[in-house]
């Protein structure tokens, strides 16, 4: 589904990626981890479309297709979901119609009509209470005043409406207490299916005790020095990444 | 003849028509004196240094309009809240139209100045109340009360609730050339009364009006507005402007707000449209515990110009006042927002908060802001902002990132940076218009129903 080769990334001149490879199948769960400053957070603003990032070399492909020149919202339109570390805060619109204008838009993308407004409520509804969201949470402003665990509930709700092909989680766990990463980690493994992946990007191993990865990547300034199983995570906790 | 010549000449037939022993006889000629005085202000006074309103102030403007024209029911319901009733008070190229009104004397007395100032039961009121809070100075107060005569009259009792909004509508029917109106409001809510207030202008031009015959008129009127209002003791007003009107329409809005202890009023200025448009909005507060609300949404396209000059006169102690204006400028839009706090020695312990927050689109739009603060008590809050620049691009990455494409992540952004504004507004009706209007300019689809 994703493949990325020797892929080498800047920003303003600065190359934090030097060159990763990784595949990314349907059905499987994928780990990242790294130290701060490793380049985790590039790797997922790169696969999603950020257009600050440069790639200078390499290539990322998506179910076979080179998706280097294409835009955001293109490849949202293609199944690529990023959930954000930070969540940008709108103001002055809710998270109800920003999500209606989002599902519309993708629906629009691939040319088909958009969702019945009865149809849209009632999966607003059983995705909302997946992820123990109360209904006045959604007329409130799109992540305006959202404490830390309210963001991330709110970023993988968006996931569970717009039904991603390819998830990817950026430090999803970080902000969370203990309930609510409960909370998210088990939306994120009930959305799991055999056709849809999920790469997560965290710092710590605490979230793979709840979601557990197939493959285990361990990213270190700006190239993977090491893959492995769940297991790998484990070592890592216990021996810190100065042990590799 | 120049206009300011053409108003002096008109103001003796203008007063052949009325009542020369009315109460308001005196004001008006004393008004005109000042006028004829101090004249039409150019760019060299520093109030309208970014305003260039004598470019609309020309020779052809029309003094009085020749015959009286009606309009199809079918056009003036387009300007009504709808889904709601309302007490309404319509007024077409400065004439009462009595068929689409709906006034009351029940309770509340909801009707036109001009028949409250030849009646001798109001003449107390009127003594009391009329033309007590302008600013003697400014040109074009003095120009509307030299001709003060139609417009609204509300007057709400002691401690009554109003059952309805009241609707003020300005409509220009553009049968005749280039009018200059010269509507006047007087609005007194007494102690411990409630009410809210519609108040929108309107034109038609030329190809809209159902007046059979009449020659494709050169059209560009100009509404030089005054409305008094008088706000007293635990008394709330909630007081709504919408300035949606075509490109060829200037409109010069003076009210002044006086309130009293315990009062609370608010003031929302809607501006979307016109060629130039100049709101002078001014507030005293006489009291302590008031709080005063002003809040403003501009969106403007084309050439076109609004300017804001608000002022908050502090002169008593423990009041608050939040000011929040944002405009959104397009094309060669301009804007101007002039926010004045004054605070008097004895405002102690105030509090008062001024945000202006600018967005431009246009490649030549521009804004002027400045916060005016003149603040003499040394224990008080006042704090202000202001903001001029472009969409957050983070927040567009991250519209785009959900599959919104570019120029629609762009139009929510606008919406929603407009929307923010209308948090208190409490009229339900009222909001999704306003809502949609803002949808409306913005111009792209938002993907949800308002």
């Amino acid at each position: 589904m994703l493949k990325i080769e020797n892929l080498h990334v800047s920003i303003e001149g600065k190359e934090i990626l030097k060159g990763v490879t990784l595949e990314v199948k349907k059905g499987e769960i994928h780990a990242i981890m790294g130290p701060n400053g490793s380049g985790k957070s590039t790797l997922s603003s790169v696969i999603a479309g950020n257009e600050d990032y440069e790639v200078t070399k390499g290539n990322i492909f998506f179910n076979d297709e080179n998706i280097e020149d294409l835009s955001a919202e293109e490849r949202a339109h293609k199944g690529i979901f990023m959930s954000f570390q930070y969540p940008v805060e709108i103001p002055g619109i809710t998270v109800t119609n920003f999500i209606k204008t989002a599902i519309n838009s993708n629906l629009k993308a691939r040319g088909e009509k958009d969702m019945p407004a009865n149809e849209m409520l009632k999966k607003i509804r059983e995705k909302a209470s997946l992820l123990e969201i109360d209904s006045r949470f959604l007329s409130r402003s799109l992540n305006e005043g959202f404490s830390g665990g309210e963001k991330k509930r709110n970023e993988i709700f968006q996931m569970a409406m717009l039904e991603p092909t390819l998830a990817i989680l950026d430090e999803t766990d970080s902000g969370l207490d203990i309930d609510a990463l409960r909370i998210v980690a088990s939306g994120v493994n009930k959305l799991k299916n055999k056709d849809n992946a999920t790469v997560v990007i965290t710092h710590y191993q605490r979230l793979l005790d709840h979601i557990i990865p197939d493959y285990v990547h361990v990213l270190q300034d700006g190239k993977i020095v090491k893959s492995g199983d769940k297991n790998l995570a484990l070592q890592l906790e216990e021996r810190g990444y100065d042990w590799l | 003849m120049s206009l300011k010549e053409k108003l002096v000449s008109s103001f003796l037939a203008f007063e052949l028509d009325s009542d020369i022993n009315s109460p308001v006889h005196d004001i008006r000629s004393k008004s005109i004196k000042k006028f004829e005085k101090i004249g039409f202000p150019d760019r060299k006074n520093e109030f309208w240094k970014y305003t260039p309103i004598k470019k609309v102030l020309n020779e052809d403007l029309t003094i009085f309009k020749k015959k009286r024209h009606l309009i199809d029911f079918e056009k003036v319901k387009d300007f009504f809240l709808g889904g709601i009733e309302s007490y309404k008070i319509i007024l077409i190229d400065g004439v009462y139209d009595p068929l689409w009104s709906n006034t009351t004397h029940e309770g509340a007395d909801i009707c036109i100045l001009s028949s409250v100032l030849e009646k001798e039961k109001y003449s107390e009121v009127i003594s009391k109340y009329f033309n007590t809070l302008i600013d003697k100075n400014e040109s074009f107060s003095l120009l509307n009360s030299s001709f003060s005569k139609e417009g609204a009259y509300i007057h709400i009792p002691k401690n009554l609730e109003l059952d309805k909004p009241v609707e003020i509508i300005h409509i220009n029917s553009g049968c005749e050339s280039s009018l200059m109106l010269q509507p006047r409001n007087l609005i007194i809510l007494e102690k411990g009364s409630k009410a809210q207030i519609v108040e929108s202008h309107y034109s038609l031009g030329e190809k809209n009006s159902i007046s059979k015959g009449s020659k494709a008129n050169h059209n560009d009127p100009v509404t030089n507005t005054l409305t008094e209002i008088h706000v007293e003791e635990n008394a709330n007003l909630d007081y709504y402007k919408i300035q949606n009107d075509l490109e060829t329409t200037s409109i010069i809005d003076n009210t002044y707000i006086d309130q009293k202890k315990n009062s609370v009023a608010s003031c929302h200025t809607f501006s979307f449209g016109g060629n130039i448009v100049r709101n002078n909005l001014n507030f005293y507060q006489n009291g302590s515990n008031i709080n005063s609300i002003l809040k403003g949404i501009t969106i403007l396209g084309s050439n076109q110009h609004t300017d804001h000059h608000t002022l908050v006169h502090h002169a008593s102690p423990n009041c608050e006042s939040h000011q929040e204006y944002k405009g959104i400028y397009n094309d060669k839009s301009t804007g101007v927002f002039n926010g004045k706090v004054l605070v008097d020695k004895i405002a102690q312990k105030i509090n008062a908060f001024q945000q202006n927050n600018n967005i431009l689109i246009g490649d030549h739009s521009s804004v002027n802001t400045k916060p005016q603060l003149e603040i003499f008590a040394d224990d008080v809050k006042c704090s202000h902002g202001c903001t001029i620049g472009q969409l957050d691009n983070s927040a567009l990455y991250y519209l785009k990132t959900r599959g919104i494409p570019e120029k629609e992540a762009k139009g929510l952004l606008t919406y929603a940076f407009a929307n923010n504004v209308l948090e208190n507004v409490k009229m339900q009706v009222l909001k999704t218009k306003i809502k949609k209007i803002i949808a409306n300019k913005i111009g792209v689809s938002l993907g949800f129903e308002l």
